[in-house]
């Protein structure tokens, strides 16, 4: 199916599943450990063996050798590969870095070996006996260092609009800041894990990946197999963030483990290894220029972003949201990169727009308090319905202002204090801080096989995944509402490569991608269902388990056995319009004045992010992202050891993330919205737009709370305690 | 302190170790030392109850109680999220208290008592805290979930029992039923998907109270 | 991890012997982080004797009229128990500061005392650490070392000691008891017990091959009362960046003790009859000496805007 026009009425439109909010399907295996992840599946193929991956102890260099020989004689060791016993060994354009070093090491923690054995035990201690002699060379790995060597970043990496240089110049008001955010981790709770079985040359991978047929593209380029020797399933993944966008290391290396082998491999990184050996999201250092007429209405901003990468990586796109947010006649943005041998960076969810936003938004607060305006009032009166870098572009929708209003009337923004410092509850000094959340709403072809069966049980299929996001409930929330029949009459199968190929997980894009491609096959299953029932298809109303068209009616049952399979084609309504979420966040922080201590007391998102097909689910992603922007504002960050060129924090010991008692109560508002242009559905996406903007409401709180304004995230006390007042 | 040579590596050591680069003051030693020969694993004999059923084991003692349940009982509802106790993916309750089951192996508890998730409820026969982390949408991936659960149910009962937290405030008195009380007592188990709030409205409504 | 055999002890004594007699034994008795090295191989033992059954999990009363605490109480009984709540309020803040509901179940009061630092380049074989490795150097100097000691250093470590049970015990004069292998029992001060890591930073503490800790004792109650502050980078289940344990009297006489800032609890008697003249005077004697970094430099204030916090509530 096309969508290459706005959508009109359709099955969806009904609302009677869809838009209701409802339990997840695939709660009852999740909440009772059912659920099957990848390390799990005992079920799956007999005689399964452990691997162990060995990392690398330097960033850069060349392997000079590798001696395995006390580790093969280690008990129960079934073989040992590394580079020399791989096998020819393709490479994949969904990587920077190889996932195998070999003589070439490019970063710190990239495997080097791994150890298969009959037990976890005995491969984590023979992979202790492998001696590895490195050649080191020196590398890069500080971007501070480095900014000065940073070039342009490939196409589209710059954008420019009327005469930034004079406008700014020009200006009554202006702000000109650097910020930086630092690299932070995906941490998901479930390390990377994989289990690989070979039947001749064809490969069964068992792993834990958001986009299956990006798995298999990259399994057949690494392995240097025909893709349909490739089959790939991941049913339940314990979280990605972007992390398992793509196969990592275990994948591989449990695949080549067992082909050397001959037994099937299990894989799982350990945690310490997570970090260093798969990607993670790019620091940034940002600078914002501001300037605007005494009213307030921006009249230049500009914005700049530098960030590193491995040679032949990409850059943190932190410069997306400022092409969009707010209106000004001239304007500039500059994405820069350097050349750093830290591990690949790559996406972390709302790559760009999340340390982009943690830095514009900031700005934005420190422009509101030069103009000496409300933050709230400055973001409205420099709304804009058309995009700013092309004003004949419409948003298809845009609603900003209502989330900002809303958002601040349901927080009780008026009862802010505008004086910093000035709000004291006993030894806690409190702060209110606020933030625009923008984030794009993508699409992605996707396709979806839906049949019936005699007992009138719908079951779709398709590869998408569910990595917390709710795929499985609304996939099956859009079956039952099209074909007319209860969740319970619906079965969802997702995550298998044999099934049709869908969007996949990724940039908020999956919800109403794949959504959308269940629609399409159930349209076609509607029209060969109507057929066979004899009744007219154009009018034919499915409800209730009966279709009916005409005065006629029969039950769905009579057209057990059909199936359909179709796709989701998305035409170029993306390009006429700008499809976005928006959003305004609203955040209360106490910092106890004598020690600095941070302690958020309320948070609150109003969001207008497209018809929302499972308010409590999506209300779900909302809090989560919320969640993981508290983190980055308060206290994630890798710190890298420059002279090693390594994560060094790499545990969940010292990378934190936010626990139970840093997050309160979260309020999340939806406003009403349905967009024609995004897909049938007339939803857009709302997994990402949670985390886009949030560290800057917690840092203008903080700011707001304290008077102490830090522009390095993350905020943690050190940063600030000495400057804020003396009160013993 | 000497900045200049912040390892404090000499050259000797650094060739020994077979780096072949000058660049003295960066080079990390690594474990290059020769290790041992591997010993041959030593085995023993546990026997414990989990989730009411007497289940004797043979296993390698350096398994831990984690693997034991998810290696051995196939009883994968039991996460490993870390391995190292930092995140409580692997919450267990042994006798009657929840534990960290990767970091206590399995050879430590004869005749312990194990609960785990899939001891607690079923799909079709779900422990009231299972349902109502369904009801409030207390989890997303999934993964720490069953470690969540079995900390919420041990931690309405270490407030029964009148055990204190860091946020009680008068350590004489009983602690009061308070969010915070019960947002501090679970914060050994870390949920990334950021299901916090609705944990936390998941354990009011099992214990009877609203947010 | 090392293949080990393992045994359970059932007397202390034996248990000591078991340890002595066998070349690379350690005893485990929680393992929340013994097992967490040894996962690394940070920890090596070849052979492990489990103390858990040696019958060390009493709280009784002392003759003095303190307390002694088994070896074997888990820091949840130990921070739970209502003499331990009225009389020593400050140990149970600290247990309760410390770690996460799951570990403080299974850790022991013995093992607490034993944790070993978190220092980040500890915790990762393929990097320098005299501790770990002696002699290989030190990569937190001139490293990352945010975290990490101000008080007693040397130029072979800077790591801290991790606990926060031990800052409180150090506050309130606690006496480690112990056995030997030859069966002799003896008591250590607590402020004699670990040490400072001079030349030798992979010796943490006074105790000799195969000694057994068995009891904690704390001598009467001084009444007063009792804080412990740590401040830390998240709301809970994160190592100090600084705590103070602080028991303040009426009189303006008091206890003070520092976690987060050294190799051992830090504690300097001479500051404590400043109390009354506020916190300056007290961190002026206290960190004396003080070497930081531009990374931790930080905890100087952070230690005496604490210690403000502290003082000012204890007179409200």
């Amino acid at each position: 199916m096309k969508f290459d026009k706005p959508a009109g009425t359709n099955p969806i439109d009904r609302k009677m599943v869809i838009g209701k909010a409802t339990d997840r399907i695939d709660g009852p295996l999740k909440t009772t450990g059912t659920a099957p992840y990848a390390y799990e599946r005992h079920d799956v193929v007999a005689n399964q063996a452990y691997g162990y991956i060995v990392g690398s102890t330097i960033a850069k260099g060349q392997i000079a050798s590798i001696d395995t020989a006390d580790a093969k004689a280690s008990p129960g060791v079934v073989g040992v590969v590394t580079w020399e016993n791989a096998g020819k060994l393709g490479t994949s354009h969904w990587h920077t870095a190889r996932l195998l070093a070999g003589p070439k090491v490019e970063h710190y923690d990239q495997a080097v070996a791994i150890v298969v054995a009959d037990s976890f035990e005995e491969a984590r201690a023979a992979a202790k006996l492998i001696r590895v002699q490195y050649k080191r060379a020196d590398g890069q790995f500080d971007l501070a260092a480095q900014k000065a060597s940073a070039t342009k970043a490939g196409d589209g990496a710059d954008s420019a609009v009327g005469d930034f240089a004079s406008a700014f110049a020009s200006a009554p008001i202006h702000l000109d800041q650097q910020y930086t955010t630092p690299d932070q981790s995906h941490a998901m709770m479930e390390p990377h894990a994989s289990i690989a079985a070979w039947d001749g040359d064809k490969l069964t991978l068992w792993t834990s990946n958001q986009m299956i047929n990006w798995a298999v593209d990259a399994m057949s380029d690494l392995l240097l197999i025909p893709k349909e020797n490739v089959h790939v399933m991941s049913p339940f993944l314990g979280g990605g963030f972007g992390s398992k966008l793509w196969v990592r290391a275990d994948a591989m290396l449990a695949a080549v483990g067992a082909r050397v082998t001959g037994r099937p491999v299990r894989v799982t990184l350990t945690r310490p290894m997570v970090f260093n050996n798969t990607t993670h999201r790019p620091a940034t250092i940002q600078r914002i220029r501001i300037g605007s007429d005494k009213d307030g209405k921006i009249t230049a901003i500009g914005h700049e972003s530098w960030s590193g990468d491995l040679p032949g990586g990409g850059p943190e796109g932190a410069t997306n949201q400022t092409k969009k947010l707010y209106a000004g006649a001239n304007r500039m943005t500059a994405l820069r990169l350097a050349v750093l041998d830290l591990p690949e960076g790559n996406a972390m969810r709302a790559p760009g727009e999340a340390p982009g936003l943690m830095a514009l938004e900031m700005a934005m607060d420190e422009f509101a308090e030069k103009l000496g305006m409300d933050p709230v009032e400055v973001r409205i009166v420099n709304d804009t319905q058309v995009d700013p870098e092309n004003p004949n572009r419409p948003f298809s929708q845009r609603n900003l202002v209502g989330c900002l209003r809303k958002g601040a009337e349901a927080f009780g923004w008026n009862k802010r204090n505008p004086k910093p410092a000035s709000v004291r509850d006993g030894r806690w000094l409190v702060g209110m801080g606020m933030a625009s959340a923008y984030r794009g709403a993508p699409v992605m072809n996707s396709a979806a096989r839906v049949d019936i069966d005699r007992n009138g049980v719908v079951t779709v299929a398709t590869d998408m995944t569910d990595i917390g996001t709710g795929s499985y409930t609304i996939i099956g929330q859009t079956a039952a509402e099209m074909m007319g029949v209860p969740l319970d009459k619906v079965v969802v199968k997702l995550g298998d490569s044999s099934f049709p190929v869908s969007s996949g997980s990724g940039g908020q894009w999956g919800a109403n991608s794949s959504t959308a491609g269940v629609y399409a096959a159930c349209m076609a299953l509607r029209e060969k269902v109507a057929a066979k029932l004899g009744l007219d298809p154009k009018s034919a109303v499915f409800e209730n388990g009966t279709v009916s068209a005409g005065g006629k009616s029969a039950p769905l049952t009579d057209a057990a056995g059909l199936s359909a399979e179709d796709r989701i084609e998305f035409g170029d309504l993306s390009r006429k319009y700008v499809q976005a979420t928006f959003g305004g966040h609203f955040v209360e922080v106490a910092v106890d004045a004598y020690t600095g201590e941070m302690r958020i007391r309320r948070m609150l998102a109003a969001c207008a992010a497209g018809r929302i097909l499972n308010p409590k689910s999506a209300r779900s992603q909302v809090i989560g992202a919320m969640t993981m922007g508290a983190g980055a504002a308060l206290m994630e960050e890798l710190v890298v050891d420059k002279r090693f060129g390594y994560f060094v924090n790499h545990d969940l010991a010292e990378y934190h993330v936010p626990v139970h008692a840093d997050i309160p109560h979260q309020e999340v508002i939806f406003l009403e919205e349905e967009d024609p242009t995004s897909s049938p559905m007339k939803a857009k996406g709302v997994g990402e737009l949670g985390i886009c903007g949030v560290g800057a409401a917690i840092a203008n709180a903080i700011y707001n709370a304290t008077g102490v304004r830090v522009r390095e995230y993350p905020i943690t006390l050190d940063k600030f305690v000495e400057q804020m007042p003396r009160v013993a | 302190m000497n900045d200049d040579n912040p390892i404090g590596i000499n050259r000797r050591e650094m060739l020994a170790s077979g780096f072949a680069t000058a660049a003295a003051t960066s080079v990390p030693i690594s474990a290059q030392a020769k290790p041992q020969p591997a010993d041959q694993p030593n085995r023993m004999k546990v026997t414990m109850t989990v989730n009411g059923e007497k289940r004797t084991l043979d296993l390698d003692t350096r398994t831990t109680l984690l693997d034991a349940l998810r290696e051995h009982l196939e009883l994968t509802g039991t996460k490993k999220g870390c391995d190292h106790g930092q995140c409580g993916a692997c919450t267990v309750i042994v006798d009657g208290r929840r534990i960290n089951s990767c970091l206590s192996l399995a050879v430590m508890h004869p005749e312990a008592e194990v609960t785990t998730i899939e001891g607690l409820g079923k799909p079709d026969k779900l422990h009231p805290m299972q349902s109502a982390f369904i009801r409030h949408d207390g989890y997303q991936c999934g993964y720490c979930t069953p470690g969540q659960i079995c900390s919420a149910v041990s931690t309405l009962q270490e407030m029964r029992d009148g055990i204190p937290s860091h946020v009680t405030a008068d350590l004489e008195g009983t602690p009061p039923f308070s969010v915070d009380e019960l947002r501090e007592r679970m914060s050994g188990n870390i949920c990334r998907c950021g299901a916090y709030s609705n944990i936390m409205e998941a354990m009011l409504d099992v214990a009877g109270e609203r947010a | 991890m090392r293949a080990f055999s393992f045994e359970r002890a059932t007397s202390p004594a034996e248990a000591a012997a078991a340890v002595a007699r066998t070349p690379g034994a350690k005893f485990i008795a929680g393992g929340t982080n013994l097992l967490d090295l040894m996962k690394l191989e940070i920890e090596t033992p070849t052979h492990l004797v489990d103390v858990n059954d040696l019958g060390l999990d009493k709280i009784t009363p002392t003759d003095d009229g303190g307390l002694r605490i088994g070896a074997l109480v888990r820091n949840t009984d130990l921070a739970a128990d209502n003499r331990v709540r009225r009389d020593y309020g400050v140990l149970s803040r600290a247990l309760l500061a410390g770690a996460s509901g799951q570990l403080r179940n299974k850790a022991t009061t013995a093992g607490n005392l034993l944790q070993r630092t978190r220092c980040p380049y500890f915790y990762d074989p393929a990097m320098p650490c005299n501790k770990r490795k002696p002699g290989s150097g030190c990569a937190a100097i001139g490293g990352f070392n945010r975290n990490l000691a101000i008080m007693g250093v040397s130029d072979k470590c800077i790591a801290t000691h991790p606990s926060d049970m031990a800052v409180a015990m150090r506050a309130l004069d606690a006496t480690v008891e112990t056995v030997k292998p030859d069966g002799k029992t003896r008591a250590i001060p607590i402020a004699d017990f670990h040490r400072l890591p001079g030349d030798t930073p992979q010796i943490e503490t006074n105790l000799q091959p195969g000694e057994c800790i068995t009891a904690v004792t704390l001598p009467r109650p001084i009444g007063g009362k009792h804080v412990y502050h740590k401040v830390r980078d998240r709301a809970s289940y994160a190592f100090a960046l600084i705590s103070v344990a602080a028991v303040v009297r009426d009189d303006g006489t008091g206890r003070l003790a520092f976690g987060g800032l050294a190799h051992k609890p830090w504690r300097v008697e001479a500051a404590e009859a400043k109390i009354g003249d506020g916190a300056k005077a007290v961190t002026d004697i206290a960190l004396a000496g003080a070497k930081t970094t531009p990374q931790n430099a930080f905890k100087l204030p952070l230690v005496e805007r604490t210690l403000g916090g502290i003082l000012t509530e204890a007179r409200a």
